[in-house]
Formats: C-alpha cells, sequence, structure tokens
C-alpha cells in the first residue's frame, strides 16, 4: 500500500468483513486499538487495514452481526524449509528499524511439551478409585521450610507437637497467580487477582512493581515479589504479603533484566513504584548486591529479619542448564520456597531471541531439580514452585506428580480473562485491556468480572484435579507429590525418561 | 422498582446496547435487517453512549419519581404507570411538540425525526431482563431496584 514501507506490506492477518451483513455501526472502530478499522468517509462505510492488525481478535469478538473474520494471510512465500516467513519477516523488520526483535507472551516456537508425551494411572480392582463427590479429597497445600524430623510430647489432651515449624503459605488449591507486574499489567488486574486469591483462598503474585495502597488488605493473600530494580519496596511493602519473594530469573527472558517503558508509568504506577512518571523502568539483569549464593543468602536473610521470620521467603530463577545446583545453593541459602520458571512462561516484552532459544523446559528442569535436592537431602529445606507453560489441570497434576508442591499460572489467568495470545503486550495497547495502562482501554477489564472469570477457573482446575486424584485411588494431593510412578512417558527416548524419572508407558 | 443503572467506571464506549436496542424494538428482531432496513424507515435506539476523553457513558430515560417529562407533555403522550412505577410514552398520541425533550435533565429523550415524534426508553416491555443490558460485554449496565 502507499506511504508505506513495502516489507511493513507483508501482513499476517487478513481481515475479512462479509460486507452483506456489516451494518456500519463502527463497534469493531471503537475496539481495535491498533486502528486497522475506520471510517471510510470516500466510501461512507466502515473499511480496514489488514497491516495494522495484529490478530488480537478483538473486533470480531465484538462485532454484533458476526460478520468479521481475522484470518492468517494466506499470500505464501515460495516454500523454503530453512527460510520460513517468520525469519523473513523478522529480517524485513531489522531492515526497516534497526532495532532488537520484540515480543510479547510467552515462546510460540515449536519445541518439545513434555506435558504432552506423559500419561497420568489410574485405580482398576485392586486399589478402588475414589469419588471426590462422596468423600472427602484434599488439595491443601502448605509452601514452606519442613522439618527434618518432628519431635512431640505426651499430653492429657493427646501427643503435642514440640518441633516448631517454620512459617508457611497456606493454599487451599495447588495453583497460584504468577507475577505480573502492575504496570506490565494493569491496576484492575491487580485488583481481580487480589480479589480471586481471597476468595479462593491461594495467593497472587505482585510481580516486581510494588504494591498499590488500594490491595494491602488482600497481603493474606499476596506474595510480594523482589527484583533487580527493587521498584516499590520498602519495609511496609515487605510485611504487606504472606510471603516474599526474590526474582532472579524470569523463563521468559532468561539473563537480561526488564524494561517498562515511560510511557506505561502513569500516576499510580508511578508512586506505587517509586518511580518519576513517563521515565522508563529499568531492572538490571543483576541484582548489584548479588553476585554469589553467599550474596543471595545476605538478602534473604535480610528480608526474614525485616519480617521477622513471620513469612517465609522464596526465590524464583529461570530454567537453564545449571539449575540442579543452582537451587540447591538457594535452598542452603536459606530460601524456603525455589521456584522455576520454564522457558514457556509469559511476559511483557522481551527480545525475540531470547524469548526463543534461551532456557530449557521446565519439565526437565522441575525434575531434575527435585531429583537433586532430593538426592541431597534438603528437599524438605524448601517447597518446589513452577512457572511457565501449564494449560490445564492435567499439566498441574503432571507437575506435582514430578515434585512440584505447587504451579504458578499467568498466561492461563490471562486467557481467562480475554488474552488471546497475540504476543504485543509490548505495545501497551492490548485491545483486551490487559496489557495496558491507557485510561479507555483499562477499563475494558471490570475488576468484579475479571475476579469472578479468575476464580471459576482454578475451582475448575480444582474439580478436575480432584476427579484425576481419585481415580488414581488418591485422597490427598500430598500423595501424589514426587511420586512419578503415576507417570508413563509416551514416545520419550532413554535420555529423556532418564532425567524425567518416569517408565515408557508399557513398563 | 428495577431501573437499569449505567456506570462510568466500566464502560467501554463501544455501543453495542444502542445496537441491541435498536434489534429488540424492531418488527425483524434480527440485527442486520433492523440496521439496514428498518432504520430507513424510522427506527431508531432509545439508548445513546456518550464519550468524552476517556469516559463513556450510556444514557437512557431513568423513569423518574417525579418526570419533567410527564409534566411538560402537552399531549398526554407521557405518563407514570402508577403499578409499575414506569414513565410511559403512548406514540400514538405524541405531537412532536419536544416539550419533553427541553424538560427532562438527563437528555434522555430523543428525536425521531422520520416519524417528528420522540423516542424513549421502554425499559424492554415484554423482557425480562432488559435487552442493552443482557448485550453489555463488561457489565457496565445493571438492572436492580435501588
Ligand atoms: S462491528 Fe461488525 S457490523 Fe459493526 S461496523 Fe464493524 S464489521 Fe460492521
Ligand atoms: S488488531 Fe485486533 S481488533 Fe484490530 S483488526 Fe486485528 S484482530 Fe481486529
Ligand atoms: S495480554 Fe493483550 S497484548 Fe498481550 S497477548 Fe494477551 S491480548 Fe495480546
Ligand atoms: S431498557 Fe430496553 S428500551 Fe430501555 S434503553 Fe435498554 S434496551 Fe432500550
Ligand atoms: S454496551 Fe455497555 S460498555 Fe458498551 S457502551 Fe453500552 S454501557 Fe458501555
Amino acid at each position: 500500500m502507499l506511504f508505506k514501507p513495502i516489507s511493513q506490506n507483508f501482513s499476517d492477518f487478513v481481515i475479512d468483513r462479509e460486507n452483506d451483513r456489516c451494518i456500519n455501526c463502527e463497534v469493531c472502530v471503537r475496539q481495535c486499538s491498533y486502528e486497522a478499522h475506520y471510517w471510510d468517509d470516500a466510501r461512507q462505510c466502515v473499511s480496514h487495514d489488514h497491516t495494522k492488525c495484529v490478530g488480537c481478535h478483538r473486533c470480531e469478538a465484538f462485532c454484533p452481526t458476526g460478520c468479521l473474520t481475522i484470518k492468517k494471510n494466506p499470500a505464501d512465500f515460495r516454500d523454503n524449509a530453512l527460510w520460513t516467513p517468520t525469519y523473513m519477516k523478522h529480517v524485513y523488520k531489522q531492515g526497516d528499524t534497526g532495532g532488537i526483535l520484540l515480543s510479547g507472551m510467552g515462546s510460540p516456537a515449536n519445541k518439545p511439551i513434555y506435558w504432552d508425551n506423559l500419561q497420568l494411572d489410574a485405580s482398576q480392582v485392586t486399589n478402588p478409585s475414589i469419588d471426590p463427590l462422596r468423600e472427602p479429597m484434599e488439595l491443601t497445600t502448605y509452601l514452606g521450610s519442613k522439618p527434618d524430623q518432628v519431635s512431640f510430647e505426651e499430653t492429657p489432651e493427646g501427643p503435642k507437637l514440640t518441633t516448631k515449624i517454620g512459617p508457611q503459605l497456606k493454599l487451599n488449591y495447588p495453583l497460584m497467580f504468577s507475577a505480573m507486574s502492575f504496570g506490565s499489567i494493569n491496576l484492575n488486574l491487580h485488583k481481580a487477582m487480589a480479589m480471586a486469591a481471597t476468595e479462593l483462598g491461594i495467593a497472587y503474585n505482585t510481580g516486581e512493581g510494588g504494591l498499590h495502597p488500594d490491595l494491602y488488605k488482600y497481603g493474606n493473600n499476596t506474595i510480594v515479589q523482589v527484583a533487580s530494580g527493587r521498584f516499590g519496596v520498602h519495609k511496609d511493602y515487605l510485611n504487606a504479603g504472606s510471603a516474599v519473594e526474590i526474582k532472579i530469573g524470569q523463563g521468559a527472558k532468561p539473563g537480561i533484566g526488564g524494561h517498562l517503558p515511560g510511557e506505561k508509568i502513569d500516576e499510580e504506577v508511578s508512586k506505587t513504584r517509586m518511580c518519576p512518571v513517563g521515565s522508563d523502568a529499568i531492572s538490571p539483569a543483576p541484582h548489584h548486591d548479588i553476585y554469589s549464593i553467599e550474596d543471595l543468602l545476605q538478602l534473604i536473610y535480610a528480608i526474614k529479619e525485616s519480617t521477622e521470620y513471620k513469612v517465609p521467603v522464596s526465590v524464583k530463577i529461570a530454567a537453564v542448564h545449571n539449575a540442579p545446583a543452582i537451587a540447591s545453593g538457594i535452598v542452603r541459602a536459606g530460601a524456603d520456597i525455589v521456584v522455576i520458571d520454564g522457558f514457556r512462561g509469559g511476559t511483557g516484552a522481551a527480545p525475540t531471541m531470547i524469548r526463543d532459544n534461551v532456557g530449557i523446559p521446565m519439565e526437565l528442569a522441575l525434575a531434575s531439580v527435585d531429583n537433586r535436592l532430593r538426592d541431597e537431602g534438603i528437599r524438605n529445606h524448601a517447597s518446589l514452585v513452577v512457572a511457565g507453560g501449564v494449560r490445564c489441570s492435567a499439566d498441574a497434576i503432571k507437575a506435582i506428580a514430578l515434585g512440584a508442591d505447587a504451579v504458578y499460572i499467568g498466561t492461563a489467568a490471562l486467557v481467562s480473562v480475554g488474552c488471546t495470545l497475540c504476543g504485543r503486550c509490548y505495545t501497551g495497547k492490548c485491545p483486551w485491556g490487559i496489557a495496558t495502562n491507557e485510561a479507555r482501554l483499562k477499563k475494558r477489564q471490570n475488576p468484579e468480572v475479571a475476579a469472578k472469570r479468575l476464580a471459576n477457573l482454578v475451582r475448575a482446575w480444582g474439580h478436575e484435579i480432584q476427579e484425576m486424584l481419585g481415580g488414581m485411588g488418591l485422597n490427598s494431593i500430598e500423595s501424589l507429590r514426587g511420586n512419578r510412578d503415576k507417570l508413563r512417558g509416551l514416545g520419550l527416548n532413554e535420555t529423556e525418561l532418564d532425567i524425567l524419572g518416569v517408565k515408557h508407558a508399557g513398563r | 422498582m428495577r431501573r437499569v443503572y449505567p456506570n462510568k467506571d466500566v464502560c467501554i464506549g463501544c455501543h453495542i446496547c444502542e445496537v441491541a436496542c435498536l434489534t429488540a424494538h424492531s418488527a425483524s428482531q434480527d440485527v442486520v435487517i433492523a440496521a439496514k432496513e428498518e432504520v430507513a424507515s424510522g427506527l431508531q435506539p432509545c439508548k445513546a453512549v456518550y464519550d468524552k476523553g476517556q469516559i463513556s457513558v450510556a444514557l437512557s430515560c431513568r423513569h423518574c419519581d417525579n418526570p419533567s417529562c410527564v409534566s411538560a407533555c402537552i399531549s398526554g403522550a407521557l405518563y407514570k404507570d402508577q403499578e409499575t412505577g414506569r414513565t410511559c410514552y403512548n406514540e400514538e398520541q405524541c405531537v412532536g411538540c419536544w416539550s419533553c425533550l427541553m424538560a427532562c435533565p438527563y437528555g434522555a429523550v430523543r428525536r425521531n425525526v422520520t416519524k417528528g415524534k420522540i423516542i424513549k426508553c421502554d425499559l424492554c416491555e415484554g423482557r425480562d431482563i432488559p435487552a442493552c443490558v443482557e448485550a453489555c460485554p463488561n457489565n457496565a449496565l445493571v438492572y436492580e431496584s435501588r
């Protein structure tokens, strides 16, 4: 089209409008924050520009006559197994801009998803299955360090525990909402997560952007995060939550920091983050006070001191090659919870090359970290939480069977409130009102509606997890933790089976 | 009595309520026919969404307890139904003097230019949930008694 670099005309999507049914109501024009639809004065009707469409499907969902379909652009480049259109378009873009390629959301790259190669077991004849609708089925989970042994004393009322147990985070479901900072997503969604977590008796994570004053009242169900930028971190903040998480790395972009563009820093974000309005908020790649496990230990204990040892301290790392050794160091440094974030974890913005090429699958990292901590006899010193790429309750229960105590859900939570994984979160123009702080756009998330949807999602997964547990003849999630005998591999090679610690199906 | 209340804090200005109102009051009950054909012969929504800056709000008749429009109406086309509490409108009787338009403090009465009469929300006579409330994608309209 006219007035555009030629390369920008290789659009990813085409907008198909059934003109017979279009009533020119302009709902699509108002919904598309990328201005792909517009009122065409010359023709006196609604029209569109394919090249601006990012494929978020907002217009399609809202068109009252259902006359819109967003399709993949069928224009084909000549087949080339090496040079797929994705790589060609990357090069065109960089030829135009000379800049780093940015992406939002987790990696869409076609790399192994081990969940799909793992099957769960079920009881037949010898060990009866349990019906969760008739019998109690325990999903309650406690995150925190567990003692090596417990001692009791006899009292007239019966035995009494004398061992002092460290602080625990109690969850009614083995699920939590992942760290997504206020700034990367807006206050409406933070509020929705806080409300849903409170109603469900689970926890949500503030992410690295601090905690808005309105949300302190949800503190019992809040994990407050401390990341390398230390945005919004102060004593009251640390003491506002029921756990503190030190973020070392993120699965979507291991080894690099974060960058919240100035446009997203409005008055509220600025107050909460304690940084000036309109200035870029840069989280450095490393914590500048952590260059060793000993340094990490100091931060962990500084936090424990300032929270008077009342809440567990968690450390989150990205799943990288040496995750088991690093996790061992983290546990020995005094962390009560270790979080492993896999390479499919979501993000508001990450360099595309890093997102798609750095890090390892969470399934493999989880299995090897769990093994390592067991081998060293320190598995009970910390709970293990995983994040990054859990799509359904079956993925979550498989993670628990592989050794996780609980699972963070981020992308799934956003999808439940409308996200269509268009992957353009870094533009700040999210048409679904999620990854945006623009006043008009963020209203698209009504906190009440979003909280209800988030709570529904967790409840639904809870029911499914209970069904699957019952099917295996188990009546508590505790009996499945690290119980890899309940898993079998499908189509996996010897090395993969060995790392995952599961037998092949049929064995 | 139950009324339709807009909530400007979560209204996203999509104007879908207008389309819903239009369809609900059409002869065909079909959104495409209503908007493409019936509008030409005078069909109009009773709801109007006003947008300014970041704020959008969907306005329609408030069905006031002491309606100014009823006092102003010179022909008896507007009246209060004592039983339901609704402010009702009899199109037959309207003479198109626009007195009610000027009297309504909410600007909720609109002109139907094709017919030379007014148009006003009837709270979707015959529907359990008003069309605009049912269609609103963000719960920005609620139907309740306050
Ligand atoms: S929302 Fe649908 S009916 Fe309305 S103008 Fe757009 S395409 Fe046409
Ligand atoms: S960017 Fe989204 S709203 Fe805009 S045309 Fe494409 S799919 Fe529709
Ligand atoms: S959060 Fe918004 S911008 Fe990001 S992928 Fe989802 S719909 Fe797209
Ligand atoms: S209640 Fe019915 S008549 Fe009144 S504005 Fe809503 S849709 Fe229109
Ligand atoms: S349908 Fe709801 S959100 Fe959309 S303009 Fe009407 S009141 Fe506002």
